[in-house]
């Protein structure tokens, strides 16, 4: 056990966990598993993991997902290095608010950085929300109260401050934070931390939070591959709760923080939760059962074909979907985003211009000419229609042999599908079946004697018969 | 105050830093190297960033030679350092100039990881030795990113080439060199926008903005800067991969080395990419970047260590 857990501490290091965090945890896991009896266990390792998965899912909730607004003015201000975020979370945390039907208010509080003040008023403008800026100012104290009393007079109800970048060791600027905070009294003060830091984040963090008692984290930048062990540091650290991530730099990529999604994050193991969470809300309940019907009678068809490619999509971007799963991470990477939703669009118009008969069972009807035809109507080469004739019956032979499997059995497929695919050169091949038995060296010598035994026999008989 | 002094001072808060934990692990009298102690000083190393293989294979060194002795803290440091030495050896080389006509500079990075001024910092220097600086401002993509370049600019007087927001990146870059050839000037920056390396249609916006910029001139651009954050972790591994891949990166600007982040991923990536190291950035000034010199570095860290011993 002990070298599992090693294993686990150096994923946790990989993953960008701070030192000191990630021996805590690894000695509140060793605990847990020797007081439960790891090694009598029937696979003492995969418990280990569910400890471990447990325990980070702990240490990273409980989760508030509140902004905690109040009846009438609400003062948010958003803190953090150069850098990590602020300005866009801004942007996206208004968008959230207005969506709501609340009545955000941006204040452009960074008056350090060259042009911070117009790029907040460009993203106000973008989502339709006012910004309060002061021309020439050079006390955001000043600008931050004057934004309040403004806030009031024109009936905003939720006051965001995006205040400057600053070092945490610049104590200056610390205590001008500090100073603002006494002034303006804001009700939640948010740290936005990158994604991708390193070891030094617990130490931003900690004088972050010592200057100022946060009320919540907003980790940015992790719709990237950086596996986000920041966000155990920052939390064991402050003790606050991670509200938001965000996923992408448009002003919508911001979503609520799941500590269960983020422990599979950094411990590499795929979001299979997320994944099988947007599943069961996105996908048409019954439709999967009549799918699952279908594949179990072996009647799997171009069209069921079609209807599960639309509904992956409706799970997002096809590079996102992958990469949830275990072990397609690496897929993921190769596809990119643009090419697998052209693809896509590609595969929809090669099927919608097949007749019902050929998108039952194309391997039976679809000949040169129909290839040709079909290619014609999708605006395709008749060599893709061929290629996805043939991916489909390699993936009807693969879903037949799925539709028995349990779901433990069937991620396993999965995986091991993922695998294959991700070695470069190898396709999608259909499968060959197996005779069932596999004959030693001697007896494959045994029965060609029989045959040819046999054909001799045959022979006198058609010489006795002539 | 000279480039050493401060890079050194840059450094000095994380030397110190780390000069405490190690001086920690050394009592006066010398300690006995036993697993507790190359435990330590593994952590120690893994505190800067340098990735748990890097500071492994250094604490495995430490382990062969001195294994079961009583050490003194020089013995140690000359062994560690030595080792960091050798993983960071590289020629000293700041940007090379062409031979004739403007020298192109292109600079990627993520997002926030300080490309703007990353450029600024390097037009200060390029101005400060009496070169003429033509700007692409590339980075058309986040709001007023055009105007941050355009105020550093006109405080630096640099020349800029900019187009709308939204506009395409590429044709900036490309009005960019001509303008440079066209007024002859020495240098030519262009700025791109902050991109994670995954989102795999922006990096082949790059790769098409470096081959737009190759068309006017035959070998530009002569330097491709990442520019990384100094407190990214192992993700920088990553995003050096990625985008020397997109785009032939040849050096890197590790940017904001004056907090108590170590940057010791350029550790990681100088072993696993081979980008070495050419500027680091050290404060919000305009003239604060130094030349990165891989002894000086290892040297700055261990600095107060080896007097104290």
């Amino acid at each position: 056990m002990r070298e599992g857990l090693g294993e686990v501490k150096q994923a946790l290091l990989e993953a960008d966990v701070n030192v000191g965090v990630a021996n805590d945890f690894i000695e509140r896991v060793a605990e847990q598993a020797v007081g439960e009896k790891v090694l009598k266990s029937l696979d003492p390792g995969q418990h280990v993991v569910g400890i471990v998965h447990k325990e980070l899912v702990e240490l990273m909730g409980p989760v508030d997902h509140s902004l905690h607004l109040r009846g009438d003015v609400t003062v948010l201000m958003m803190c953090g290095l150069q850098g990590s975020g602020k300005t866009t979370t801004c942007g996206k945390l208004a968008r959230m608010i207005r969506e709501r039907g609340r009545k955000p208010m941006l204040v452009a509080a960074d008056l350090q950085r060259p042009a911070a003040v117009h790029q907040l008023q460009v993203l106000g403008q973008q989502i339709g929300v006012p910004v309060y800026a002061e021309e020439g100012s050079q006390d955001p104290v000043a600008v931050c109260h004057n934004a309040v009393k403004e806030a009031k007079r024109s009936g905003a109800d939720v006051v965001i401050l995006d205040t400057a970048g600053r070092l945490h060791i610049d104590d200056e600027l610390m205590q001008q934070l500090t100073r603002i905070d006494r002034r303006v009294n804001p009700e939640q003060v948010y740290l936005v931390v990158d994604g991708m830091t390193g070891q030094d984040a617990v130490n931003s963090a900690k004088a972050f939070n010592e200057a100022l008692e946060l009320d919540g984290l907003i980790m940015t930048k992790l719709d990237g591959d950086a596996r986000g062990g920041a966000a155990l540091s920052v939390k064991s650290v402050t003790g606050v709760p991670i509200k938001f991530i965000g996923v992408g730099e448009h002003l919508d990529a911001l979503e609520e923080f799941h500590p269960d999604r983020m422990a599979g994050r950094i411990l590499g193991m795929g979001d299979v939760l997320s994944l099988v969470e947007q599943a069961q809300q996105k996908l048409d309940q019954e439709e999967l059962a009549a799918q699952e019907e279908r594949l179990r009678a072996g009647e799997f068809t171009l069209d069921d074909f079609r209807k599960m490619m639309m509904q992956t999509k409706k799970l997002g971007p096809l590079n996102k979907v992958m990469g949830m799963i275990p072990g397609m991470g690496g897929m993921a990477d190769m596809m990119g985003d643009a090419d697998a939703e052209k693809d896509m669009n590609r595969i929809k118009g090669v099927i919608d211009s097949m007749t019902p008969d050929e998108r039952r069972n194309p391997t039976k009807y679809i000949d040169q000419s129909r290839r040709r035809r079909i290619a014609a109507g999708a605006g395709v080469e008749p060599s893709e229609v061929k290629s996805l004739v043939d991916q489909f019956s390699a993936a009807a032979s693969l879903m037949k042999d799925m539709a028995g499997l349990g779901v433990r059995d069937r991620m396993k497929k999965v995986q091991q599908l993922g695998r294959e695919l991700s070695n470069p050169g190898a396709r999608l091949a259909a499968k060959k079946l197996s005779t069932g038995k596999r004959l030693s060296p001697k007896e494959r010598a045994q029965a060609r004697k029989q045959r040819e035994k046999e054909a001799r026999r045959r022979k006198r008989e058609q010489r006795k018969n002539n | 105050m000279g480039l050493f002094d401060k890079f050194k001072k840059g450094l000095k808060k994380t030397g110190a830093l780390l000069n405490t934990d190690i001086r920690d692990l050394f009592k006066s009298e010398g300690r006995l190297v036993d697993e507790a102690f190359l435990d330590e000083l593994l952590e120690t190393l893994v505190k800067t960033d340098m990735g748990v293989k890097s500071a492994q294979a250094i604490t495995d060194e430490v382990k062969t030679s001195y294994r079961g002795r009583v050490v003194q803290m020089e013995d140690v440091l000359a062994s560690v350092g030595g080792k960091l030495k050798e993983l960071m050896a590289q020629p000293e080389e700041p940007i090379t100039l062409a031979e004739s006509g403007p020298t192109v500079i292109m600079v990627v990075g993520v997002n926030g990881s300080g490309k703007t001024t990353s450029i600024a910092k390097l037009t200060q220097l390029f101005i400060a030795q009496g070169k003429s600086v033509v700007l692409g401002a590339g980075d058309t993509f986040r709001a007023a990113a055009v105007e941050q370049l355009k105020v550093w600019a006109g405080r630096l007087g640099a020349e800029i080439v900019a187009g709308e927001q939204g506009s395409d990146p590429a044709s900036v870059a490309h009005r960019a060199v001509a303008k440079a050839l066209e007024i002859g000037a020495d240098v030519c920056i262009v700025d791109t926008a902050g991109r994670l390396q995954t989102q795999q249609n922006l990096m082949q916006e790059l790769t098409k903005i470096h081959r737009v910029i190759g068309k006017q001139i035959a070998d530009a651009p002569h330097e491709v800067i990442l520019v990384l954050d100094a407190t990214t972790g192992q993700n920088g591994i990553s995003q050096a991969n990625h985008f020397t891949e997109a785009v032939d990166c040849t050096g890197i600007v590790l940017a904001k080395l004056d907090g108590t982040a170590k940057g010791g991923v350029v550790v990681a990536i100088r072993q696993n990419v081979g980008l070495p190291v050419k500027y680091v950035g050290v404060g919000e000034q305009a003239d604060d970047l130094a030349v990165f010199e891989p002894n000086s570095f290892v040297d700055a860290l261990f600095e107060d260590m080896v007097a104290a011993g």
